[in-house]
């Protein structure tokens, strides 16, 4: 599997680390919402299909990247930097190549 | 008389092998049943087996997308174990082992359990504390356990690289002797066989696409093959969880799904005589009855549906090959595949009522569901029939995680693909 990061094209999945489900969205650190907590650290969507992932280019640039990767196929959609602002992509990296 | 025996056998050798009946019947779907196990892989058809046998509920169907045992059942690396910490997964694996030691005569079908033992290298002196621990809480609930010194693993494993120039030196193991392997298509089969001639129909090729409802009850199942009514409804899906829960309108659990593979060699003479995993890594591997070594390693780290697995796990399973086994090098591979697993949040499964009415939930055996085939379909079979959890099981629930009650073997936290 090959990941385009934004910063440095096309690497190989071995640069990278997956830091999982990237559907889920974290309370603030205040919040004693315990449904929202439990919801976040412990309930995923886990399609067989299009998933919206964040992974880390751990071995390259360190860039935190958002990742839409199909869990069937392997196929990369689309790759952002996780913070935005960037070269928001959209291109298609191919997958299993 | 069983319907295997050595008289059946020369009496069919003499009459050409004509008389043998199909293992099971391939029926049409009635109507409706009073349990429908969705999922033909071990633990439905076990499911099965054990609702049949031990509570009298016969009217049963078990639907299977594909043909039966096509999933995880036949594509795991057979081991068989109850090396635990925790005592409620102690507890679960050890009933599992009981039923492993008799299932072949239980079933009247040889499974062809093997008692070789399982063996968990260490590599530091920290590890070797910590399976001293572990090993001390397993006696502590009447497992069999023994720490190995290097000299005894030494004698037991020759081929292994116990030298202290290997890259992770071996400085010990915990041994469960009782652990080992059985072959995982004949425990499909045996089941498939026993549930079937108790009168549980087996339907193939039959996937299921929604739910029937009436409010909030699950009263039965839409497939491929017509609408199907039934009391209870049970799931046993495995790697598909997320997908069969989203048919009745849930969307989020608390399982993700990875791909796992496996590989096996070529056939050799034989060099390891136990079930042996690696301390440094993630591995594990045994030789199966025909010659070939049967092993893994970690999953493929990122959610997947694929049964296939990456060419990085591959080159990773086989670098910690070679770490502990310099001398098979030049073997070669001879088949690898992938099985989709459904990863928890701690690492345990589910095997509860509910969630919804009339439903009944069993998943989540992430890499570690060969070994639990027996036990799992015996407790959700109790919890079919009685509307409750069996003590093996009651731990196992849906909502342990929003109740701080998580049984987390290895510590990991809420990271799935870690466990």
């Amino acid at each position: 599997m090959l990941i385009t990061c934004p910063y440095c094209g096309p690497r190989d999945v071995i640069e990278f680390t997956y830091q999982g489900d990237g559907n889920r969205t974290r309370p603030q650190p205040a919040s004693q919402d315990l449904d929202a907590w439990n919801a976040y650290v412990y309930d995923r969507l886990n399609p067989a299909g299009d998933h919206n992932e964040i992974w880390q280019h751990s071995g390259g640039c360190r860039a935190h990247l958002r990742i839409v990767r199909n869990t069937l196929t392997h196929e990369i959609l689309s790759t952002a930097f996780a913070r935005g602002g960037h070269k928001s992509a959209g291109h298609k990296a191919g997958g299993n190549q | 008389m069983a319907e295997y025996s050595a008289f059946s056998l020369l009496k069919n050798a003499l009459a050409g092998n004509q008389d043998w009946k199909p293992a099971w019947r391939k029926p049409d779907p009635k109507a409706s049943y009073d349990v429908i196990v969705i999922g033909g892989g071990g633990h439905g058809l076990s499911t099965a087996y054990y609702l049949a046998k031990e509570h009298g509920i016969t009217n049963v169907a078990v639907l299977e997308k594909g043909w039966l045992g096509s999933g995880n059942v036949g594509r795991n690396t057979t081991a068989v174990r109850s090396n635990y910490l925790l005592p409620q997964n102690t507890r679960f694996y050890e009933h599992s082992m009981k039923l492993w030691e008799n299932l072949s005569h239980d079933l009247n079908y040889n499974v062809m359990f093997s008692q070789r033992g399982c063996l968990n290298l260490a590599h530091t002196p920290a590890q070797l504390d910590d399976y001293a621990r572990r090993g001390n809480a397993m006696r502590h609930l009447g497992v069999d356990a023994e720490l190995m010194s290097v000299d005894q693993i030494k004698r037991l494993v020759p081929a292994l690289d116990v030298s202290g120039s290997a890259r992770f030196p071996v400085l010990g193991g915990l041994m469960q002797p009782r652990a080992g392997t059985a072959r995982h298509d004949a425990v499909a089969w045996g089941y498939a066989r026993g549930a079937d001639r108790r009168g549980v129909d087996i339907i193939e090729n039959c996937e299921v696409t929604g739910f029937l409802r009436d409010g909030d009850k699950v009263i039965g199942v839409t497939t491929k093959r017509g609408d199907i009514r039934a009391k209870k409804v049970a799931l046993a899906v495995a790697g598909s969880t997320g997908q069969v829960m989203q048919l009745a309108g849930i969307s989020h659990m608390p399982i993700e799904s990875y791909v796992l593979q496996a590989f096996v060699s070529e056939s050799l003479k034989p060099i390891i005589n136990t079930v042996l995993t690696f301390g440094m890594g993630h591995f594990y591997i045994s030789q199966s009855d025909k010659g070939g070594l049967v092993y893994g390693g970690d999953l493929d780290g990122y959610n997947s549906y694929a049964q296939r697995g990456s060419l990085p796990v591959v080159d990773e399973v086989m670098s910690e090959m070679l770490a502990l086994f310099p001398g098979l090098a030049r073997v070669r591979m001879l088949r690898s595949w992938g099985g989709v697993c459904d990863m928890t949040m701690d690492g345990s499964p589910i095997i509860t009522t509910g969630p919804l009415p009339g439903m009944y939930l069993n998943c989540g055996w992430c890499y570690g569901g060969f070994k639990a085939t027996p036990a799992s379909g015996w407790c959700f079979a109790w919890t079919i029939a009685k509307d409750e959890p069996h003590e093996f099981n009651a731990p196992f629930t849906l909502d342990r995680f929003y109740r701080g009650l998580i049984i987390d073997d290895k510590g990991q936290g809420a990271t799935p693909r870690l466990h």
